[in-house]
C-alpha cells in the first residue's frame, strides 16, 4: 500500500540531488552572509546578468554571522556583512576574516567620510578587514497617535504604555538605556570597571520597566507585524523598520531620540577562507553603483554608502527619513565605535539577568 | 579456522555502517564538546582548563533556576500529554473497528506533515492579541478589548502537549491494541466496575506503552527550542534557548557546552528516576 508513495518520494528526492549538485557544479557562486533587504532578488538577476556569478543569499545577524565563521574558522561564506564596530573583537577573539585589499574595490563609489571612518574602525593589526555598505541607527518607532509622548529610549517604560511597547534583548538596547539615563557607555569602553556600574545600572532599569515589555522582538518583521497590528504602541527599533510601516500607517513614525539616535554601518568583510574572492569584489563594486544602491534602500529601508545613492531612491523615501532625522538629530547621532574584546561577556551576564527577573 | 575469520570479517563489516555513524555522529562530537566544556577563556584566542563552566551552573542561581523550571514544565507536559491521549487512544484502538479506527489514527498523524514551525505560527496566529481567538471572544461578547492569549506559560503548555500529542498516542495504541477484549469482559464478570478494571487491568497491560511514550514526549518535551521561545515571550526560559544563547549570541561556547551535558545528564537522570518510581525496565518498554 504504502510501496508507490516511497517510490515517488525517492524519486523526487533524488532528482532534487541531483538538480542541485548540477546547479552547483555549473556557474560560479557568491555565498553571500548578509542581512534581509541587503541583497534583493532582482539585483541579485541583475548581477548573475552582468557576470554570469549566483549569489547564493543567506540572512543573518551580527551575532550569527560571528558564530558561524566562527564554528568553520571563516569557511562556508565567501562574503560577510557585520557591522563595522563588531569586526576587530571577533577578529581578535576568533581570527575569521581576511583584510580587504582595497585596491580591488572602486572607493570612488562610496562617500569618502563614511569610507574614512569604517577603515578606521576595523583596523586590525595595521590592517583593514571592514569597507561600508547600509548604515542606519536603532531609534524609536512610535504610533504617534496612541503614544504622543514618547520622546526618547526611557519613555519606553511610562506605565502608561504597560504591555504596549517592545525593544530587543540585544547590546544596543544596553546601550541606548544608558545614553538616555544621561551615561556614556562610548567613554567607558576602555574602562571595564566604570562600564560595569553602567551596566548595573541599566540592568536595574531594565528589570524595573519589564513589566511594559510585550515581548522581546528578535527579527524586523516580528517588530513590523506587532506595531502594525496596533499591539504595541511604541518600540526601540530600527529606523528602517518604521519606515516601512509608515508608507502603509501614516501615524507610525520613526522618531530621533533626545538622547541620540545609535548610528551603525554594516560592511563588506572577507571571511577568512572565501572561496570566491574576485566575485565578491565584482559583488561589491557592483552594488554600490547608485542605482543599484538605491534598489537596495527600497528593499532594505536603509541608506547606503554610495556616492549619490540617495538621488535615485524615490521622493517618499527621502521625506520620510528628512522627517525622522532634521540636521540637529544626525548631528547627535551616537556612532558606534568598535567594541573592545570582552566587553560582550559583561553585556550576556546582564542581559541573562534581565531575562530571568520576575 | 578460516570459517572463523571470515565470518568475524562479515560481522565487522555489517557493523561497520553503523559503527560510522555512531562514532563519527555521536561519539565524536559529543567528546569534543565534552573537550570544550573543559576550558576556559583566559585571554582572547587563549583557553585553559578548568571546570569553572560547571560551577558557574551551580553557583549562578539563574542557570539551575531554569534548568528547573524547564524539567518542572517538561513534567507537567508530560503528564498532560498522558492523561489526555489515554483516552484518546483507548477509543481509537478498543472501541474502533475497521475504516473509522484507521482514520482517526491518520487524523492524529496530519498535524505532523508540516513542520514545527509552521504547526506554532498556526498557534501565534490564532492566540496573538489582533489574532483569530481575540476577534472571536469580542464578536461572541466574551470579551469587550482584545486578548492577549500569547508570551505566557500556560501557551507554552498547550503548544508542548499538542506538539508531543503524536508520541503518546502511537505507543499507547500499539500496546492497547495487543490487549485481549476477554480479559476486560472477565474483569467486569468478576464484579470489577469501570475504575477497577482500568487500574488492575488496562493500565498495567499498557505500561509499557505509557512509559515509552512518557520517556519520548518528555524528552522531547525537554529538548524543545521552537515552542517555548515562540510562544513564550519575554519570561519564557527553557534551558534550550539558553544553550542557543551561550553559543549563538554569547559567544561563549565552553559554557553552552557545560550546559549541553548537564541537560543530557540530568535527563538522563529524570527518565532513570521514572523507570524506577514505576518499576519499569528500559529493555522492557523499548523492546
Amino acid at each position: 500500500m504504502f510501496k508507490p508513495k516511497t517510490n515517488l518520494i525517492l524519486g523526487a528526492v533524488l532528482s532534487a540531488t541531483v538538480a542541485l549538485t548540477a546547479n552547483t557544479a555549473g556557474a560560479e557562486t557568491l555565498r553571500l552572509l548578509t542581512w534581509g533587504g541587503y541583497a534583493p532578488e532582482k539585483v541579485v538577476d541583475m548581477f548573475k546578468a552582468e557576470t554570469g556569478i549566483d549569489v547564493e543569499v543567506t540572512n543573518s545577524n551580527n551575532e550569527e554571522m560571528i558564530s558561524k565563521l566562527r564554528a568553520t574558522g571563516g569557511a562556508g561564506f565567501d562574503l560577510a556583512q557585520p557591522s563595522q564596530d563588531r569586526i576587530t573583537s571577533a577578529q581578535a577573539e576568533y581570527d575569521i576574516y581576511k583584510p580587504i585589499d582595497l585596491s580591488k574595490i572602486d572607493t570612488s563609489l562610496m562617500i569618502g567620510s563614511m569610507l574614512e571612518g569604517t577603515k578606521k574602525n576595523t583596523m586590525f593589526d595595521g590592517k583593514v578587514y571592514g569597507v561600508p555598505h547600509v548604515w542606519g541607527t536603532s531609534a524609536l518607532t512610535v504610533n504617534t497617535t496612541k503614544a504622543p509622548d514618547v520622546k526618547d529610549y526611557l519613555d519606553l517604560c511610562n506605565p502608561k504604555y504597560a504591555g504596549k511597547v517592545s525593544y530587543r534583548m540585544k547590546r544596543p538596547t544596553l546601550i541606548a538605556f544608558a545614553f538616555s539615563m544621561g551615561m556614556d557607555p562610548f567613554a567607558a569602553y576602555n574602562d571595564k570597571a566604570k562600564y560595569q556600574q553602567i551596566l548595573d545600572k541599566v540592568q536595574a532599569k531594565l528589570i524595573e520597566c519589564k513589566p511594559n515589555v510585550k515581548a522581546y522582538w528578535t527579527g524586523g518583521d516580528a517588530l513590523i507585524n506587532l506595531i502594525r497590528s496596533d499591539e504595541i504602541v511604541a518600540a526601540m527599533a530600527w529606523d528602517g523598520s518604521g519606515w516601512k510601516v509608515n508608507a502603509e500607517k501614516p501615524e507610525v513614525k520613526t522618531i530621533a531620540p533626545t538622547a541620540g539616535a545609535l548610528g551603525w554601518i554594516d560592511t563588506f568583510a572577507l571571511p577568512k577562507k572565501t572561496k570566491a574572492e574576485d566575485a565578491a569584489y565584482k559583488w561589491i563594486n557592483f552594488v554600490m553603483q547608485p542605482k543599484i544602491a538605491a534598489m537596495i534602500t527600497e528593499a532594505a529601508g536603509n541608506f547606503t554608502a554610495a556616492k549619490d545613492g540617495d538621488k535615485y531612491v524615490t521622493e517618499a523615501k527621502r521625506k520620510v527619513y528628512q522627517e525622522t532625522f532634521p540636521p540637529a538629530a544626525i548631528d547627535n547621532i551616537k556612532w558606534y565605535p568598535p567594541v573592545p574584546a570582552g566587553l560582550e561577556d559583561m553585556e550576556g551576564k546582564v542581559m541573562d539577568r534581565v531575562q530571568a527577573a520576575r | 579456522m578460516t570459517l572463523g575469520t571470515s565470518t568475524r570479517l562479515g560481522l565487522f563489516l555489517l557493523l561497520a555502517p553503523i559503527l560510522v555513524w555512531l562514532i563519527a555522529l555521536l561519539v565524536l562530537p559529543h567528546a569534543d564538546m565534552f573537550l570544550v566544556s573543559m576550558r576556559e577563556k583566559v585571554a582572547p584566542r587563549t583557553y585553559e582548563f578548568s571546570l569553572a563552566n560547571y560551577a558557574e551552573f551551580f553557583t549562578e542561581p539563574l542557570y539551575w533556576r531554569t534548568f528547573a523550571r524547564t524539567a518542572i514544565m517538561s513534567i507537567a507536559a508530560t503528564a498532560m500529554t498522558l492523561l489526555i491521549a489515554f483516552p484518546v487512544s483507548y477509543y481509537i484502538a478498543k472501541m474502533l473497528r475497521g475504516r473509522l479506527k484507521s482514520f482517526l489514527f491518520l487524523l492524529c498523524l496530519v498535524p505532523f506533515w508540516v513542520s514545527e514551525l509552521v504547526r506554532t505560527f498556526g498557534w501565534m496566529i490564532l492566540l496573538r492579541e489582533s489574532g483569530v481567538f481575540s476577534n472571536v471572544f469580542q464578536w461572541v461578547g466574551l470579551a469587550d478589548a482584545p486578548v492577549e492569549m500569547l508570551y505566557n506559560d500556560a501557551t507554552i503548555m498547550v503548544g508542548l502537549v499538542y506538539t508531543s500529542m503524536l508520541f503518546m498516542v502511537v505507543p499507547l495504541v500499539t500496546t492497547l491494541d495487543s490487549l485481549d477484549d476477554a480479559q476486560v469482559e472477565a474483569g467486569y464478570d468478576l464484579g470489577g466496575n469501570a475504575f477497577t478494571v482500568l487500574r488492575e487491568i488496562i493500565v498495567p497491560h499498557a505500561m509499557p506503552g505509557i512509559v515509552s511514550g512518557c520517556i519520548v514526549v518528555f524528552m522531547l518535551t525537554l529538548g524543545n527550542y521552537l515552542t517555548p521561545v515562540l510562544l513564550g515571550g519575554k519570561d519564557s526560559l527553557w534551558f534550550t534557548a539558553q544553550i542557543y544563547t551561550q553559543f549563538i549570541t554569547r559567544f561563549n561556547w565552553e559554557l553552552g557546552a557545560a550546559f549541553g551535558f548537564l541537560l543530557l545528564a540530568l535527563s538522563s537522570l529524570i527518565v532513570w528516576a521514572g523507570l524506577k518510581v514505576t518499576r519499569q525496565t528500559l529493555t522492557e518498554t523499548m523492546g
